[in-house]
C-alpha cells in the first residue's frame, strides 16, 4: 500500500489478516481502528457475520448489516475460500505479507488444512496467529459449541443474573465474543510486543468461557474465602445478611443507586439526605439529616446491616426518585458528587451530554449510501490522535482487485479464473 | 532455552485503584512488567475493606476481592497528601518508571505534582495512562462512580430481565471489565509505538466510551431506525430452543440450551429420543420454533427435568447442539476446562493463606504468563523500593516514617 494511503495510528507498521466471524471480529477492529491494516478474508458468499441484524432501514443484505458494520470498520476486505487448492495456495502469499493471524475457526480446523500456526510459521517465523474460541485449543470442552447465552451460563454469569423466581438470564444484547475479541486484541498485541524484542511469532489461544470468567466479579474467590454461591435477586444484590437494590424506579424511568455503607455511603449519602431535606422528603433519614461522611462511614456497616433497615431506607429513597425525571437526578449527582446514574437506554445514550461534550460519537462515510453513519467514536483519548475509523466496513470482496492485483500482481485473466472456481 | 515473559524490564509505577487500572496493571505484571502499586492506609482501595474476606473477618489485607487484582505487584503505601510522599512518588516516575497508570478522578494527580504535563517535562518518553468512569474532561468527569452503577449508566440494566418486569441489574461491576481489556491493549499499543519512535504519550480512558462500544449495534439501530431495544429474557432471532432450563436436583440445577440451525434441531430431537410432539413440522424450522416457543420451552423442560444440567449439556453437546451448565460459584471452581487451562492459580499470601487467582484468558504458546507473588499487604515492600529502587539511606526512610508520609 502506497505510504498516503496507510492508516494513521500506532499500529500503522502491521498487517493482519482477519479469518474471524463474529466470534472474533471485535479483534481486528480494535487493532485496525489503531492504524493496522486489517484485511478481513471472508469466504466467497460473505461472513455469517453479515446475516446478523440489526440492518441499515431494516433491509436485510449483507452489505447492510449493522452489526456487520459496527464491529468491522477500518478493515479492508477479500474474499478467499482457503480450503481449495489455489484458495490455500493464495491464503499463504498473504501469510508472507502478514504480521498477524487472526481466526475463530474450531480447533484443529486450520491444521487439517495445513493452514495451522505451525505450517505458517514454516513460511513466515515472524507471523503471530491468535486464535479466538469458546473454550481454547484443549481441554476436554475444547470441542463444544458455544453461542453467547452457553458463555454467559459456563462463565457464572448466568447464575447472578435475572429474577429469582424466573430462569436464569442473560444481557439481551449478548456480548461474550465481543469481550473475547477485546481480550484477543491485548494478547495479540503482547505477542507482538515480543515479536519486536526476540523476532519470534507464537500462537495466542483465547478462550471466550475464561474471557468471560473476567467479568464475574470475584465469583470464584466468594466460593474459594467463604464458601457462597452468589445467587440472582433481579435487580438487588446480596452483601452480607441484606439484599440491596441497584436500580430504583423514577418518573420516567429507572436510575442506579446503592446505599452500602462505608465509603460509598460516605460520598453519596450526606449530599442525597440534605437534598431530601430540601424537598421534604427524609422519611426514614429523619434522624440522619445531619451527618457528615464520617457518620456514614464509621456508623453504617453494609455487611451487618438487616434487612429490615435496608427495605425502610430504600423505601424513602423509591419515593423520593419517584417525584425526580432520570435528567433531574443525573444532573443534580453531577453537581453534588452523589454515586447516582441514570440506567440509559439506547435513547439516553445517543444523548448523553458527556459523550456529546467529549465529541465521543464520530461521523463515517458511506459512499455506496451516498450518507454519513453515526459510530461509537474511539474507546482511548491519545496525545498522539492515533485512533482513528479510516473507513467503513467492507462490502463483500470490495478490495479483491486492489489486493489481489494491486499487491499480488495477479493478472485479469487469473482474478477471472478464480472468481468462476468459485475461490474468490 | 528458559521461558521468557514478554514485559520483562518494563516498569510500571501503579496509582489505579478498584477494578478497572489495577487488573490491566496486574495482567501486565503477569506477562513480566515490573509493577509498584502506590497506595495510602489513608485511604484505601474499596477493594480492600470489601468482601470476600478470609474466615469472614475484615481486615485491609484480608480481602480476596484486593488480592486478586494487585498478585504480581510490589507494594508501596504512600500519603501523597503530603510532599514529603510526593516527592518520592515522583522519584519513582522519573527516575525508575516507564509507565504511569491512575484511576484518579480529574485534579488529584495534578494536586500532587504528578499529572503528565509535569512529568514530561522531565521524562518526555513517560506513557501515562489513565482511565475514569466518565473520563477526565467534560462536564460529568468529577462525578465519583463505581462500575455496579457504571453497569445501568452505560446502557446494559436497561437491557436485562423480563420486558414485564422492571430490569434486573447485570451482576457485578461490568463496565469495569469490559474497560480494562481497552486498557492492556492501548498501552501495549503504545509502547510499540514508543520502541520505534522513542516517545511518550498520555492516554485517557472513559469507562462509558469503553462499554458502549459493546452496544454499538443497538445504539446504532436507534440512530438509524430509531429503534429502542429493550430487555427480552433469553429470547434470540437466530435460536430457538434458547434459554435455560430448568434441571433434575436440589435447588438451582439449569442448563443453557441454543439450538440454532435446523440440522442441530434435528440432532436435539434425536438426543430427546425423538418424542411425537417434537416431530410437528411446526417445530421443524427456526421460523416455527420461534412462533411457538412458549409451547416449545415447556416441553424442552419437561425433558431436561429428568436430568441433571451436566447430563443435559453432555448429551446435547456430544450430538453437536450448544449446551451448558449454569455454573455457580462452586461450579466455577470446580469447571474441568477452566482447571485444564489453569485458569484457577493457588498462591498463598501472608494474612490470607492460600487462595485462587486468575491469569489472563489467553494462553501464549513461547512466552507463558507467571502469577509470581500474592498481592502486597499495605505498605509491604515500602523498605525494598526505597532502598533498592530509590537508593534512600536509613535515616532517609526514618525520617518519612516519623512524618507519616509512609501511612
Amino acid at each position: 500500500m502506497p505510504d498516503n494511503m496507510k492508516n494513521r495510528g500506532l499500529l500503522s507498521d502491521y498487517r493482519i489478516l482477519d479469518l474471524t466471524d463474529y466470534k472474533g471480529i471485535y479483534c481486528g477492529k480494535v487493532l485496525a481502528d489503531l492504524g493496522a491494516d486489517v484485511i478481513k478474508v471472508e469466504k466467497p458468499w460473505g461472513d455469517v457475520t453479515r446475516n446478523i441484524g440489526p440492518f441499515y432501514k431494516d433491509i436485510v443484505h449483507p452489505d447492510k448489516s449493522i452489526y456487520w458494520w459496527a464491529f468491522n470498520t477500518s478493515k479492508r476486505g477479500i474474499t478467499l475460500n482457503i480450503e481449495t487448492a489455489d484458495g490455500k495456495d493464495m491464503f499463504q502469499r498473504l501469510v508472507r505479507t502478514a504480521d498477524i493471524v487472526l481466526e475463530s475457526f474450531p480447533p484443529g480446523y486450520l491444521d487439517r488444512l495445513d493452514l495451522g500456526y505451525q505450517a505458517l510459521s514454516d513460511i513466515n517465523p515472524g507471523i503471530i496467529m491468535t486464535s479466538i474460541t469458546p473454550f481454547g485449543q484443549t481441554g476436554p470442552y475444547k470441542d463444544w459449541k458455544a453461542d453467547d447465552l452457553v458463555g454467559w451460563a459456563m462463565a457464572g454469569q448466568a447464575y447472578v443474573t435475572g429474577d429469582s423466581d424466573r430462569p436464569p438470564c442473560q444481557v439481551s444484547f449478548p456480548h461474550c465474543y465481543l469481550v473475547a475479541g477485546s481480550h484477543a486484541a491485548s494478547g495479540t498485541l503482547a505477542a507482538l510486543y515480543y515479536r519486536e524484542c526476540s523476532g519470534e511469532g507464537q500462537h495466542v489461544d483465547v478462550s471466550m468461557q475464561e474471557s468471560v470468567l473476567w467479568t464475574t466479579l470475584i465469583l470464584v474467590q466468594f466460593w474459594d474465602m467463604m464458601k457462597i454461591n452468589l445467587f440472582r435477586a433481579g435487580s438487588r444484590r446480596a452483601m452480607g445478611t441484606a439484599l440491596f437494590r441497584l436500580a430504583f424506579p423514577c418518573k420516567d424511568g429507572y436510575v442506579g443507586f446503592l446505599i452500602a455503607g462505608g465509603q460509598l455511603a460516605s460520598i453519596s449519602m450526606p449530599p442525597l439526605v440534605k437534598w431530601m431535606a430540601e424537598e421534604g422528603m427524609l422519611g426514614a433519614f429523619e434522624d440522619k439529616k445531619d451527618w457528615e461522611a464520617k457518620d456514614w462511614t464509621e456508623k453504617v456497616d453494609a455487611w451487618a446491616l438487616t434487612q429490615e433497615t435496608v427495605d425502610m431506607w430504600e423505601d424513602s429513597l423509591l419515593k423520593f426518585f419517584a417525584t425526580k425525571t432520570k435528567a433531574e437526578i443525573y444532573e443534580k449527582a453531577r453537581e453534588e458528587s452523589i454515586i447516582i446514574y441514570p440506567v440509559s437506554t439506547p435513547e439516553d445514550l445517543a444523548e448523553n451530554a458527556q459523550l456529546k461534550a467529549r465529541d465521543f460519537y464520530v461521523e463515517v462515510e458511506h459512499p455506496e449510501l451516498g450518507e454519513t453513519i453515526t459510530y461509537m467514536g474511539a474507546p482511548y483519548k491519545m496525545t498522539t490522535d492515533s485512533w482513528n475509523i479510516s473507513r467503513r466496513a467492507p462490502l463483500v470482496g470490495e478490495h479483491n482487485q486492489e489486493i489481489y492485483e494491486g499487491e499480488l500482481g495477479l493478472s485479469e485473466d487469473e482474478m477471472r479464473l478464480l472468481q468462476e472456481a468459485g475461490i474468490i | 532455552m528458559a521461558k521468557k515473559r514478554i514485559f520483562e524490564g518494563l516498569k510500571i509505577a501503579d496509582f489505579t485503584w478498584l477494578g478497572v487500572g489495577p487488573i490491566a496493571t496486574k495482567f501486565m505484571a503477569e506477562m513480566g512488567a515490573t509493577v509498584i502499586h502506590i497506595e495510602s492506609s489513608t485511604r484505601p482501595d474499596i477493594c480492600r475493606v470489601s468482601a470476600p474476606y478470609k474466615d469472614w473477618q475484615p481486615g485491609i489485607n484480608r480481602s480476596a476481592f484486593f488480592a486478586v487484582y494487585n498478585d504480581s505487584k510490589y507494594g508501596i503505601s504512600l500519603n501523597l497528601k503530603m510532599p514529603q510522599a510526593q516527592k518520592v512518588a515522583k522519584r519513582i516516575i522519573t527516575e525508575w518508571a516507564d509507565v504511569v497508570a491512575d484511576a484518579h478522578l480529574p485534579g488529584i494527580m495534578e494536586s500532587w505534582g504528578l499529572d503528565y504535563e509535569t512529568l514530561k517535562k522531565e521524562r518526555p518518553d513517560l506513557i501515562h495512562v489513565a482511565t475514569a468512569m466518565q473520563g477526565k474532561t467534560g462536564p460529568y468527569s468529577k462525578m465519583p462512580g463505581h462500575g455496579m452503577v457504571g453497569v445501568s449508566l452505560g446502557g446494559f440494566t436497561h437491557l436485562t430481565g423480563w420486558p414485564d418486569r422492571e430490569p434486573t441489574v447485570p451482576f457485578g461491576a461490568l463496565t469495569d471489565y469490559l474497560t480494562f481489556p481497552h486498557m492492556v491493549t492501548v498501552l501495549i499499543a503504545a509502547l510499540l509505538y514508543r520502541k520505534k519512535t522513542g516517545k511518550g504519550q498520555y492516554i485517557e480512558l472513559s469507562q462509558l466510551e469503553c462499554s458502549v462500544q459493546y452496544l454499538a449495534p443497538p445504539l446504532m439501530d436507534y440512530m438509524i431506525n430509531g429503534r429502542i431495544l429493550t430487555r427480552m429474557g433469553n429470547l434470540s432471532p437466530y435460536a430457538a430452543p434458547h434459554t435455560t432450563y430448568r434441571c433434575k436436583g436440589e435447588g438451582e440445577k439449569w442448563c443453557a440450551i441454543a439450538v440454532s440451525t435446523d440440522e442441530e434441531w434435528q440432532s436435539f430431537c434425536r438426543v430427546i429420543g425423538n418424542p411425537e410432539w417434537a416431530g410437528n413440522p411446526k417445530f421443524a424450522t427456526l421460523e416455527g420454533r420461534k412462533a411457538n416457543e412458549d409451547e416449545l420451552n415447556e416441553m424442552v423442560e419437561q425433558w431436561t427435568m429428568n436430568y441433571t444440567p451436566h447430563e443435559v449439556m453432555t448429551r446435547l453437546q456430544e450430538a453437536g447442539v450448544a449446551a451448558g451448565v449454569v455454573e455457580s460459584c462452586e461450579e466455577l471452581v470446580a469447571d474441568p476446562q477452566l482447571n485444564h487451562r489453569g485458569t484457577h492459580v493457588i498462591l498463598e499470601h501472608p494474612e490470607i493463606g492460600p487462595h485462587i487467582y486468575q491469569p489472563p484468558p489467553y494462553r501464549f504458546s513461547k512466552t507463558p504468563h507467571e502469577l509470581t507473588m500474592p498481592a502486597p499487604c499495605m505498605g509491604q515492600h515500602n523498605e525494598y523500593i526505597l532502598k533498592e529502587v530509590l537508593a534512600m539511606s536509613d535515616d532517609e526512610i526514618a525520617d518519612l516514617l516519623v512524618a507519616g508520609a509512609l501511612e
